[in-house]
């Protein structure tokens, strides 16, 4: 068990050890100096506008706090692939494109099956603290596998959190089951309020032994989308919201549904991309419909953070998805595998794993905090976007060439917010260049003013730089939020002193696709 | 006359066999099937195939017209 409390496994920074981070942390106590109104207690940090109930519900929980993303891992299990309604986004033929790859069948588990994968992917990764059923299909069409597995699961490893992800249509029959089985976190996939516009997201709902089509089926869906969601916050179970932005269909009426849902006590709002390559077979994508662009999605995202939180760290994980977010450790744990392992749950382990997480995660915001008091008196109105090349741990860790995907970080005299992440293919493999070369990641970091890295050869470096792109490895193993605000600050001396010019950056591709190990 | 499933068709998604209200689907090896001397349509119970209406993708739970009606209603 020693090997598994060890921090740097996760990318902690090399050069300071846990404890000098920990003094560091508890020498300076709460810090109001963050300026524009942000409280500097560390506990605190990531906290949002949610109120602390909501906030030490969510806080471990990766899919929900951006925060806990860099250090807390989960598992979806494949238990449920029924469904009761037909999106013209997915195509149950190969999957659920919005959920799994299309074309790999999810390999499907039992409730045994799957409680038993649960429990060896615990006692393997100390950080995986939340399950979900999330599909390929509809958790609560097959509730008797869904709450099965549930028990299983509470049965051995009562820590774990559970969670579950629905289409809401037959969520109000199960609310009380769900309040009864600790059930703490529930998603509704929400994309309209409007049955005009839903009669062009859904064909059919299979509802009350009949099919429903057109604009009825969609009347029926979204009030058994809001009826459930209300019932579910009057019994202080959190609801995140799941929007898919469909452009040309539901993109400015999102903002509709985000009053709605909000208002009705939905606390995070998730709008996602839509992915419709014609090759998943979908309705849409064999009509062409296009994703929106990310500048398009950010662009809604920002209209509709006045209302409520909004999620911006979601990478669309396979309905088997296994690990930290960002990662996918599900090929370790097939059915066979997890068969044979000897599986110990070992809590007390687990927990003192936790504990150092959280420690680090208040050194982490300590030390941003710090930075961000350095540009309290800074009054300049220009924001930039930096990509960060990161294997998580909150750090600046990954080379330029290894990286999969870049975190995307907004920063202004406000401070550093993070607002999303682009996915791109290896640039180097096994010490050469990709075949595309470096044109697909510059078309994905192309409204960033700056890439942080732990190392880049000087290649590519050069190509960024024609593209107008900065690549940084002053911050390597530093801080993400602290070295992007830093970064920001250094940016602003030499725009100060003339040295470079700001310029505004232009828009940038969304990748396509669920998110899986390359 | 009974329905049955199109092997080729079907994802093993599930969805079928929990609405049928003769029990007459089963999963072998991760196939589904219906046992036409138990199927009965439906008739007398809903006013649509519930297979049928249920299944995600069209065309694979479908009449099967070598089966001669054993239970109509």
């Amino acid at each position: 068990m020693s090997k598994l409390l060890q921090l740097h496994d996760f990318g902690a920074p090399g050069a300071k050890s846990f404890e000098a981070l920990r003094a560091g942390a508890a020498q300076s106590g709460c810090s109001t100096t963050g300026g524009n109104g942000k409280s500097g207690c560390g506990s605190a940090a990531g906290q949002g506008d949610l109120p602390p109930e909501i906030w030490e519900k969510v806080k471990n929980h990766p899919c929900y706090s951006e925060q806990a993303h860099h250090h807390f891992a989960r598992m979806h299990v494949a238990v449920a692939p029924a469904c009761n309604i037909q999106c013209n986004y997915c195509n149950r033929k190969y999957d659920c494109a919005n959920e799994s790859r299309p074309g790999v069948v999810s390999e499907k588990l039992t409730p045994e099956q799957a409680a038993r994968k649960v429990i060896a992917v615990a006692s393997t990764i100390p950080q995986m603290t939340v399950l979900g059923i999330a599909g390929p299909g509809d958790a609560l069409a097959n509730p008797a596998k869904t709450f099965k597995t549930f028990e299983l699961v509470t049965a051995t490893a009562p820590d774990i959190k559970l969670c579950l992800s629905t289409n809401g249509l037959m969520l109000p029959d199960y609310v009380e089951q769900i309040a009864a089985m600790n059930v703490d976190h529930v998603t509704i996939t929400i994309n309209m309020i409007d049955p005009e516009i839903g009669a062009q997201i859904y064909p059919w709902i299979f509802y009350n032994h009949r099919r429903f089509t057109g604009v009825e089926a969609s009347k029926i869906l979204s009030e058994r989308q809001l009826l459930g969601l209300e019932m579910l916050t009057a019994r202080g179970i959190l609801v995140k919201v799941n929007s898919v932005m469909i452009p040309g269909i539901n993109d400015r009426h999102l903002i509709e549904v985000n009053k709605a849902v909000k208002s009705r006590g939905a606390f995070l709002h998730n709008i996602m991309p839509l992915i419709s390559e014609p090759e998943h077979g979908t309705v849409f994508g064999l009509e062409g419909r296009r994703g929106p662009s990310a500048q398009e999605l950010k662009a809604l995202q920002d209209d509709c953070e006045g209302e409520m939180n909004m999620m911006r760290h979601c990478r669309q994980c396979r309905a088997d998805a296994v690990g930290l977010l960002g990662e996918d450790r599900s090929a370790e744990f097939t059915t066979d595998k997890v068969m044979e392992m000897e599986v110990e749950y070992d809590l007390a382990a687990r927990q003192a794993y936790q504990a150092k997480v959280e420690a680090e995660r208040d050194a982490i915001a300590l030390a941003k905090q710090r930075e961000l008091a350095t540009l309290a008196d800074e009054t300049a109105t220009i924001k930039i976007q930096v990509a960060i090349a990161t294997k998580g741990g909150g750090v600046i860790n990954e080379h330029f060439g290894h990286a999969h995907e870049f975190q995307i970080y907004e920063v202004s005299t406000a401070g550093a917010k993070f607002i999303g992440h682009r996915r791109v293919d290896l640039y180097c493999e096994g010490g050469y260049a990709s075949e595309t070369g470096i044109e697909p990641i510059l078309k994905a970091l192309n409204d960033c003013t700056a890439v942080l890295v732990a190392k880049i050869g000087l290649c590519p470096k050069d190509s960024l730089a024609g593209a107008g792109i900065e690549a940084v490895e002053d911050y390597a193993f530093e801080y993400i939020e602290q070295s992007v605000i830093a970064y920001f600050k250094d940016y602003l001396a030499r725009v100060g002193k003339s040295e470079i010019r700001h310029v505004a950056r232009g828009d940038a591709d969304i990748r396509q696709g669920a998110f899986v190990a390359s | 006359m009974a329905y049955k499933i199109v092997a080729s068709q079907c994802t093993s998604c599930s969805a079928c066999e929990p609405e049928c209200p003769n029990e007459a689907i089963s999963e072998r090896r991760g196939v589904f099937m219906i046992d036409p001397s138990k199927c009965t349509e439906c008739i007398g119970h809903f006013d649509v195939p519930q297979c049928v209406a249920v299944c995600p993708v069209d065309g694979t739970c479908v009449i099967d017209n070598s089966v001669p009606r054993a239970s109509a209603a």
